[in-house]
């Protein structure tokens, strides 16, 4: 017999790995370099509702529509979610198995707490992470769903079961309510019940709809949210069907633009509507497009702004001005092609108090907090704010350590 | 320089691959045309455990005679280790990612001797994010 190798062999990473393996190298990172000692936000990292919408359901207020949805789980063995409108392109995102935590995530959970609270707080741990806004998934399709009054019921089926299950579980694990944003009253009342819960940290408009962001009928819910002091998140998504985007052939240029229009269109009629204006303590937070759009849009509307005042009378400054000191953004998927444009892009959108790092994780675009970290042309003070101060900030949280050994 | 021994020569089948800890830096041996090839197990995208991704055979398309694309379909010889954080594919002969020069794995040198596999590693390996 040979002696034994003197080494540790390291097993293939798989569906079934658990997630502080898989991000076992982001660990070490925040490890090594000491950032595990502050406190990290992360305010965009997402969970599988649907794996766990045979719960969600029981949530919903209509008696009816609930016994509904029941039966049809009880009976219609591998059907898709009851009553959400999902993407097809759902389907590439984990590009034919070479990303195994973006297709599933069958690692071992023991029975005990809900499982998404445990893989959150797996992923907090291994993040380095204190505090995580978790959002959902398929739910980011939801305005599009042809009856608005399933986009009010299962949107508020989903708030009820996050502050049970999410949020019950762990004072890391943070949200904002879904707002029915295609039924402006009823957005209100999502506002008007949850504003006043610690964990709920804002309002979310999922942005792949079809609505116009500055129509009178909202000015109420911008008042109460306004009031509130929390901010209104807008999450991006794609849409394939969405005609300006049927051309493209593939999964990656479809979700290389579809996730950053959609938040285009709507900063587009913020802005130049004069919502800053109408509502100078509202606080807007728009996440998941990445950065570099930032930059192109300030640029842009700049240029035409200056040429036809007259079609937006509410500003008194530039477009890019309200967009850089009365807006807030998400960092991920954070463009590095570049460093002298990514740069430029932290100066232009001041990202020592407007940017919030976040992760997307377990998505296949996820960002470690070592993006940031890493940047050479940061002060240490900057990767803080960045990394977790500014979403301290926005969202009054004191400073926490991340779970796991030594930490919450 | 340190010198670890990681493999027998028959531990690795053609196509086959080990991840495996020596000296505390974290590496991926692969075996292709008969030889063994070895990369650190730190992707140059964001870190990412690169070699404990799956392997998978490139995917090219080429125009065909009139211009017209002729599809895809799989390189009969090009197999790509490919990293299970984002995705990014590297060519496992030559560390090189297929898309772009300017994303390499990090070499580590091998040496066969008396049956068995070892690696070298430089003493100034930064030892740390298991890179
Ligand atoms: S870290 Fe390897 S693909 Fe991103």
């Amino acid at each position: 017999m040979d002696a034994p190798l003197p080494i540790e062999a390291l097993a293939e990473i798989g569906v079934e790995t658990d997630t502080r393996l898989y991000l076992d190298h982001a660990r070490r990172h925040a490890r090594r370099h000491g950032y595990d000692r502050w406190t990290l936000v992360d305010i965009d990292a997402h969970h599988v509702e649907s794996i766990s919408w045979k719960e969600i359901v029981d949530f919903i207020e209509d008696p009816v529509l609930r016994d509904q949805a029941k039966a049809y789980h009880a009976e219609r063995v591998g059907a898709p979610p009851y009553g959400l409108v999902g993407d097809f392109g759902l389907r590439y995102q984990d590009c034919g198995g070479r990303i195994p935590h973006q297709a599933d995530r069958r690692e071992r959970v023991e029975p005990g707490p809900h499982r998404d609270v445990v893989l959150t707080r797996r992923a907090m741990e291994a993040l380095a992470v204190a505090y995580m806004v978790v959002f959902p998934t398929s739910m980011l399709f939801l305005g599009m769903h042809p009856q608005p009054q399933m986009e009010v019921a299962l949107g508020r089926a989903y708030n009820r079961w996050v502050e049970a299950t999410l949020l019950a579980g762990d004072a890391g694990i943070l949200a904002l309510a879904y707002l029915p944003f295609n039924t402006p009253e009823e957005a209100l009342r999502v506002v008007e019940e949850s504003a006043a819960h610690p964990r709920v940290v804002g309002f979310t408009v999922t942005s792949t709809r079809y609505k116009p962001v500055h129509d009178r009928a909202y000015w109420r819910l911008y008042r109460a949210i306004e009031e509130s002091g929390k901010p209104i998140c807008f999450h991006a998504g794609y849409h394939w069907q969405d005609p300006s985007l049927a051309t493209i052939p593939t999964f990656l240029g479809m979700h290389a633009l579809g996730f950053v229009w959609c938040n285009m269109v709507h900063m587009t009629n913020w802005i130049l509507e004069g919502i800053p204006e109408r509502f100078p303590r509202l606080r807007s937070l728009w996440v998941e497009s990445g950065l570099a759009w930032i930059p192109f849009l300030m640029q842009r509307l700049d240029d035409q702004f200056l040429m036809r005042p007259s079609e937006a009378p509410m500003l008194k400054r530039l477009p890019s001005e309200y967009m850089a000191e009365r807006c807030w953004y998400s960092s991920q998927p954070m463009e590095r092609g570049n460093p002298k444009a990514l740069a430029l892009t932290f100066e232009m959108i001041r990202a020592e108090s407007q940017l919030l790092w976040s992760s997307d994780w377990p998505h296949f675009d996820f960002d470690t907090p070592g993006v940031i970290y890493d940047l050479p042309f940061l002060s240490e003070a900057a990767k803080r704010a960045i990394l977790g101060g500014n979403a301290q900030r926005l969202f009054g949280l004191p400073d926490r350590r991340p779970p796991g050994p030594g930490g919450a | 320089m340190a010198e670890y021994r990681v493999a027998r020569e028959g531990d690795l089948a053609e196509g086959e691959k080990r991840v495996f800890v020596a000296g505390g830096v974290e590496i991926g041996l692969f075996r292709l045309d008969g030889r063994f090839i070895a990369w650190r197990n730190a992707c140059p995208h964001q870190g990412g455990p690169v070699c404990q991704g799956r392997i998978f055979r490139r995917v090219i398309a080429e125009a065909g005679e009139t211009g017209r694309p002729a599809g895809r379909r799989y390189h009969e010889r090009d197999v790509n280790i490919v990293c299970p954080w984002h995705g990014a594919e590297f060519d496992i002969r030559t560390g090189v990612h297929v898309g772009s020069g300017l994303l390499r794995l990090a070499p580590v040198a091998t040496l066969l001797r008396d049956g068995a596999v070892h690696v070298a590693i430089a003493d100034e390996v930064e030892h740390g994010d298991g890179a």
